[in-house]
């Protein structure tokens, strides 16, 4: 390096400039309902997922460079995976994939002349809702253990003041998706989401073995519908979720695929909140 | 974690790399010790015999899905080594595998083959094809020639629910990982040879689900009776064998209930016919 720079200035550049790429995307929900845990994210896209399943209990989600947590998301499979067939699938816990996670991204931030521009969630899904885990790590690697609901990306002080409206212990999954979908309506004036630009997907506690789902268009159409009427949310047994595994189901593909964060709402300079650079 | 050699924006080690999504290929360069195919056997005599081995697994198609059913017996020499044990196993949603042989490895490779198919579907998005399913496990049988040249021998069999052709399809395999598609029905183990016999003459292309338990049910009671290594269904302990049914809404183990009472009636309908429903000569 030719000219000195102090580490105090050095950390904070960093910080910004990762800041300024998370907040650039759009932005995510993660929120504790009556059966689990649902996620959702303002994505358009079927292929590029911003949500995806780690393990039996626990799923990942994440905003920002899309590269940069796809990798992130690749080699927390193989972590879990591993340590799943090396020991038992029980030991896998979203607490130690948090801790891998924080030292990879801590490293990075460091080490590296460019941070990631990514902010996570790993969520496991306990047995009620008080052993539920969500855990937040933003770019630096800090962990915040989280309670209720989290947001991150884009306009996320908009998103999280209208998710503390409204949040409640307890919803059933239709009004938590209809908190979700409002709170994420609030990055722009005038924006309104429907079923086919989210992406949505829930860690449901009463289902056997991978707990994880993603709710195709159809349902999560349906599932608005009965918020937006505000119909007492229908029993659970009127799932129509993809069956089991993958995302063959090849329903409508509309819009772009724009996971990656730069596009537009670009309005934003650094709005990111959670300036805890305490690591846990 | 084991932490070897530590990069910037990694996971510890070999959970960066960016092998395919095989977890089989990442395990072998990550923990190869813990894959069944790369341990280092002791040059002795084959001593296969003195562990449990796993016996008669019978399959039957259907139009729209298949059915897999397995004893639940485990020999070792003239001794039964469990009677309770369980050969047949859900491999992901739309398919099952068990596996006869030496029964320490053949849970080995299920475990194995169970997470490849998953960690396929996690990092890809997408499940494999039933071929392509069906080629992994070839592989895995391949894997472990070494240890069947020693006398530990194991040979799954493979049955799913092929999505585009609406059917169930049946894969054999032999333990040099040669892989066969089988149509209609099969049997592998000690007591396939009965199993089989009995199968062809119960066999008929248009069998319901139930029906089609009926016939897996059966051949594993006529495997029994002419295969001392083959459990038959145990009436006072009310064991009876895993049944599986495997069709377009996925994999379901058949209740203990439901086989018991297919069971029942069976052994019930048999103290009259012994040698079990005849099938019409003309």
């Amino acid at each position: 390096m030719p000219f000195y720079v102090s580490p105090e200035q050095a950390m904070k550049d960093k910080a910004d400039y990762a800041r300024k790429g998370i907040s650039r995307g759009r932005s995510v929900v993660v929120l504790q309902y009556a059966d689990g845990i649902l996620f959702v994210a303002d994505n358009p896209s079927r292929a590029l997922h911003k949500i995806s399943e780690i393990y039996d209990r626990i799923a990942f989600a994440a905003v920002g460079k899309y590269n940069e947590f796809e990798n992130l998301r690749q080699q927390g499979v193989r972590y879990a995976d591993v340590n799943g067939y090396m020991y038992d699938r029980r030991d896998v816990t979203a607490r130690g994939l948090a801790n891998a996670y924080a030292t990879a991204l801590g490293t990075v931030f460091t080490d590296s002349n460019k941070p990631y521009e990514v902010e996570i969630v790993v969520a496991e899904v306990g047995v009620d809702v008080a052993s539920d885990q969500i855990y937040r790590l933003t770019f630096d690697g800090s962990v915040a253990d989280e309670q209720g609901y989290v947001a991150m990306g884009g306009q996320v002080d908009e998103v999280a003041a209208a998710l503390k409206d409204r949040f409640e212990d307890g919803l059933p999954l239709a009004r938590a998706l209809g908190v979700c979908v409002h709170a994420l309506e609030q990055q722009d004036t005038d924006r309104h989401l429907e079923a086919g630009q989210l992406e949505v997907a829930v860690l449901d506690r009463h289902r056997d073995h991978r707990l994880f789902r993603r709710l195709p268009a159809a349902r999560i159409k349906q599932l608005l519908e009965e918020a937006g009427g505000g119909a007492p949310a229908a029993p659970e047994a009127s799932e129509g979720e993809d069956s089991g595994t993958g995302d063959s189901g090849g329903d409508d593909t509309s819009g772009g695929d724009d996971t990656s964060g730069g596009d537009d709402t670009s309005g934003g300079d650094d709005t990111s909140g959670g300036d805890d650079t305490s690591a846990e | 974690m084991t932490s070897q050699g530590s990069t910037p924006g990694r996971l510890p080690g070999a959970f960066a790399s960016q092998s395919p999504s095989s977890f089989t290929e990442f395990l072998s360069a990550h923990s190869p010790n813990m894959l069944p195919s790369n341990r280092e056997l002791p040059s002795v005599a084959p001593a296969g015999e003195h562990f449990p081995h796993g016996t008669t697994i019978v399959t039957v198609t259907f139009p729209g899905g298949v059915v897999m059913g397995g004893d639940r017996r485990a020999t070792a020499g003239n001794i039964i080594a469990q009677r309770d044990i369980e050969k047949v196993f859900r491999a992901d949603e739309y398919s099952a595998i068990a596996i006869a042989g030496t029964a320490g490895i053949g849970i080995e490779v299920v475990r194995l083959f169970q997470v490849e198919l998953e960690h396929y579907e996690k990092m890809e998005g997408r499940t494999l094809s039933l071929e392509g399913k069906a080629n992994r496990l070839a592989t895995m049988v391949r894997g472990n020639l070494g240890m069947a040249l020693q006398g530990l021998v194991v040979v799954p069999l493979f049955a799913g629910y092929d999505e585009e052709r609406d059917a169930g399809r049946i894969f054999s395999y032999d333990a040099a990982g040669g892989r066969y598609e089988e149509h209609e029905f099969y049997s592998i183990g000690s007591g396939s040879v009965f199993a089989r016999g009995s199968m062809k003459k119960l066999f008929r292309s248009d069998l319901s689900e139930e029906d089609a338990v009926l016939v897996a049910i059966n051949a594993l009671y006529d495997a029994a009776d002419d295969d001392s290594a083959t459990g038959g269904p145990d009436l006072t302990r009310r064991i009876f064998p895993v049944v599986s049914a495997i069709t377009a809404d996925g994999y379901r183990r058949l209740s203990d209930e439901a086989v018991g009472a297919h069971v029942e009636s069976m052994v019930e309908s048999r103290m009259r016919t012994p040698g079990g429903p005849p099938a019409p000569l003309r």
